[in-house]
C-alpha cells in the first residue's frame, strides 16, 4: 500500500514523514519520530495513557489516524517543559508523588494540562470528572488529584527555584 | 492490526458524496473514528477505501431557529455540543447527556454523526434524539431524504444507510411548552455505556394537572434504540401517581426486547428498564408541572 505524506507540528517542531494511512498517531509519534513519552497502553481507547493534545485539546493518540492530524499542532509530554524548566503540573506531580510506576503519567499530565486551561478554578470534584477517563493501575488517584488541585490553587505560579 | 486501505480525504460534503458514489460498497466513512478504529483494529471492519470526512467544514455547525429547532451538522463533535450556548439555552438535557458520555478525550474528537452511524444500541444520542422526536437528513448523489431518528437503526450496528449514502444533519424540533425531558442510564462505571438507558419527555396541560403527551425511549433494551409506545399510551391524559408509575415501568419492561451479554442478563435488563422508566417519568412529570406552575 502506498505511503502518504504527513506534515505535523509536534511540540513546536515541524515534521514531514511518509506513512501508511493505517498508522495511528501514537505509532507515528513513537515509531517515526522517536517520541517515546507517549505511552501505548490498552490500545483499545480505554485507558487514556496515550493522551496527547491536538490543537490544544486532549485526544487519545491510539484512537486517531495520524493522517487525520495532518497540518495540526501536537503537544506530547516532551513538549510540556519549557527548555529545562518543568511545567507547574510536572513540578506538582513530583512534589505530591503523583505517580508510582509512571506509565499513566504522561497521559495524566496532558489531560490535566488541557483540563486546567479550560477550567482554571476547578473544585476537587471537577478534577475527578476531568481526569476520570485516565486510568492509573497503581491506583494513585488521590495524590494525582491533590497535585492538580495544588496547581489550580495557584501554588505553582512562581518558577521553580533551582 | 488494522488492514491496509486507500485513504481519501473529502474537504466538502459534495466531495464526500462523489467518493461514496465512486467506491460504493467498497468503502467506509471515517469521521472521529472513536468507534470505527476499534472495529478496524479487531479486523471486524476492513474497508478497501476509507473516506475521511473529519475535515468537512460545511457539516460542522450547530444552529437554532425558534421555528425550526436545532440543526447539528454530522461532523460536529460531542464537545462542541456540550459547550454550545444555544444547546444549553434550548436543550439542556443534551448537555447533561454529553457530560456523561465517555471521556473528554472521546468527546473532543468523536462526532454526533459518527455516533449515530455506528448504530450501537448503547449509544446515548440516538435514544435521547428519539425522545426529542429528532430526524436525520441523509443524502447520496441521487437523492436526499429526511427520516425520524427512531427509524434510523435497524439492527445491531446496522442502519438504513444505503450504498453511497451518508448522514448530513441531525434535526431536533423545538421542545413544546410545558414539556420536560429526563434522561439517564444505569452503568457500573461513571460515563460508561449504559447497561440500560431511559429517556422520557412529558408535556402537561396548562394547569399542570395531567400528562398531555409523553414519549419514552429506551437504550440497550433491544437491538436498536426503541420507543416504549404502549407505556407512553398509559400516560396520555392521566395524572401521574405512584400506581400509574408502577404500571408504566411494568409495561415498558414488557415492551423491551433486551439481549443478554456480559454486562447483564435479559431479566436484569428488564428490571432496569422498569426502574429507570419509572424514575425518568417521575422526574419529567415533576419538572413539567413546575414549568406549568402546577401545584399538588
Amino acid at each position: 500500500m502506498d505511503k502518504i505524506k504527513l506534515c505535523i507540528t509536534v511540540n513546536g517542531e515541524d515534521h514531514e514523514c511518509y506513512i501508511k494511512p493505517k498508522k495511528l498517531l501514537v505509532e507515528v509519534l513513537r515509531d517515526e519520530l522517536g517520541l517515546m513519552g507517549t505511552k501505548r497502553g490498552c490500545n483499545t481507547g480505554s485507558c487514556h495513557a496515550c493522551t496527547v493534545l491536538i490543537n490544544s485539546v486532549s485526544v487519545k493518540s491510539c484512537s486517531v489516524l495520524a493522517v487525520q492530524a495532518d497540518g495540526c499542532e501536537i503537544t506530547t509530554i516532551e513538549g510540556l517543559a519549557d527548555a529545562a524548566e518543568l511545567s507547574p503540573l510536572q513540578r506538582s506531580f513530583l512534589d505530591y508523588g503523583a505517580f508510582q510506576c509512571g506509565f499513566c503519567t504522561s497521559g495524566m499530565l496532558l489531560t490535566a494540562t488541557s483540563f486546567l486551561a479550560e477550567n482554571p478554578e476547578p473544585t476537587e470534584h471537577d478534577i475527578r470528572e476531568g481526569l476520570h477517563g485516565n486510568i492509573c493501575r497503581c491506583t494513585g488517584y488521590n495524590s494525582i488529584i491533590r497535585a492538580v488541585k495544588a496547581v489550580a490553587d495557584g501554588g505553582y505560579e512562581e518558577a521553580a527555584d533551582e | 492490526m488494522i488492514k491496509d486501505f486507500v485513504y481519501h480525504r473529502a474537504n466538502t460534503s459534495e466531495e464526500a458524496l462523489d467518493l461514496l458514489d465512486k467506491y460504493r460498497d467498497d468503502c467506509k466513512i471515517i469521521c472521529g473514528g472513536q468507534s470505527l478504529l476499534i472495529l478496524m483494529r479487531q479486523g471486524l471492519v476492513a474497508p478497501a477505501n476509507l473516506i475521511d470526512i473529519k475535515g468537512v467544514k460545511d457539516l460542522d455547525y450547530i444552529t437554532f431557529d425558534p421555528e425550526e429547532g436545532l440543526k447539528i451538522g454530522a461532523v460536529t463533535t460531542h464537545r462542541a455540543v456540550e459547550k454550545s450556548e444555544i444547546v444549553k439555552d434550548n436543550y439542556s438535557i443534551l448537555i447533561e447527556m454529553e457530560k456523561n458520555l465517555a471521556s473528554v478525550q472521546t468527546r473532543n474528537w468523536g462526532t454526533l454523526g459518527g455516533n449515530l452511524c455506528h448504530g450501537d444500541p448503547t449509544g446515548d444520542p440516538a435514544t435521547l434524539f428519539t425522545v426529542l422526536n429528532g430526524s436525520v437528513k441523509l443524502a447520496s448523489k441521487e437523492r436526499e431524504r429526511t427520516i425520524p431518528v427512531e427509524e434510523f437503526s435497524i439492527d445491531f450496528f446496522e442502519t438504513v444507510l444505503e450504498e453511497g449514502e451518508m448522514l448530513l444533519e441531525i434535526q431536533l424540533p423545538v421542545i413544546p411548552p410545558r414539556t420536560a425531558v429526563a434522561y439517564d442510564k444505569f452503568n457500573l462505571i461513571e460515563n460508561d455505556q449504559g447497561i440500560v438507558a431511559a429517556g422520557v419527555s412529558v408535556t402537561v396541560d396548562e394547569k399542570g394537572s395531567v400528562c398531555q403527551e409523553a414519549r419514552i425511549a429506551l437504550g440497550s433494551a433491544a437491538p436498536v434504540p426503541m420507543r416504549a409506545k404502549a407505556a407512553e399510551e398509559l400516560l396520555r391524559g392521566k395524572k401521574i401517581d405512584d400506581a400509574l408509575l408502577d404500571a408504566v415501568g411494568q409495561k415498558a419492561a414488557e415492551e423491551a426486547d433486551p439481549v443478554a451479554d456480559i454486562h447483564a442478563s435479559e431479566e436484569y435488563r428488564r428490571d432496569l428498564v422498569n426502574t429507570l422508566t419509572k424514575r425518568m417519568v417521575r422526574k419529567a412529570w415533576e419538572q413539567a408541572r413546575a414549568l406549568a406552575g402546577g401545584k399538588e
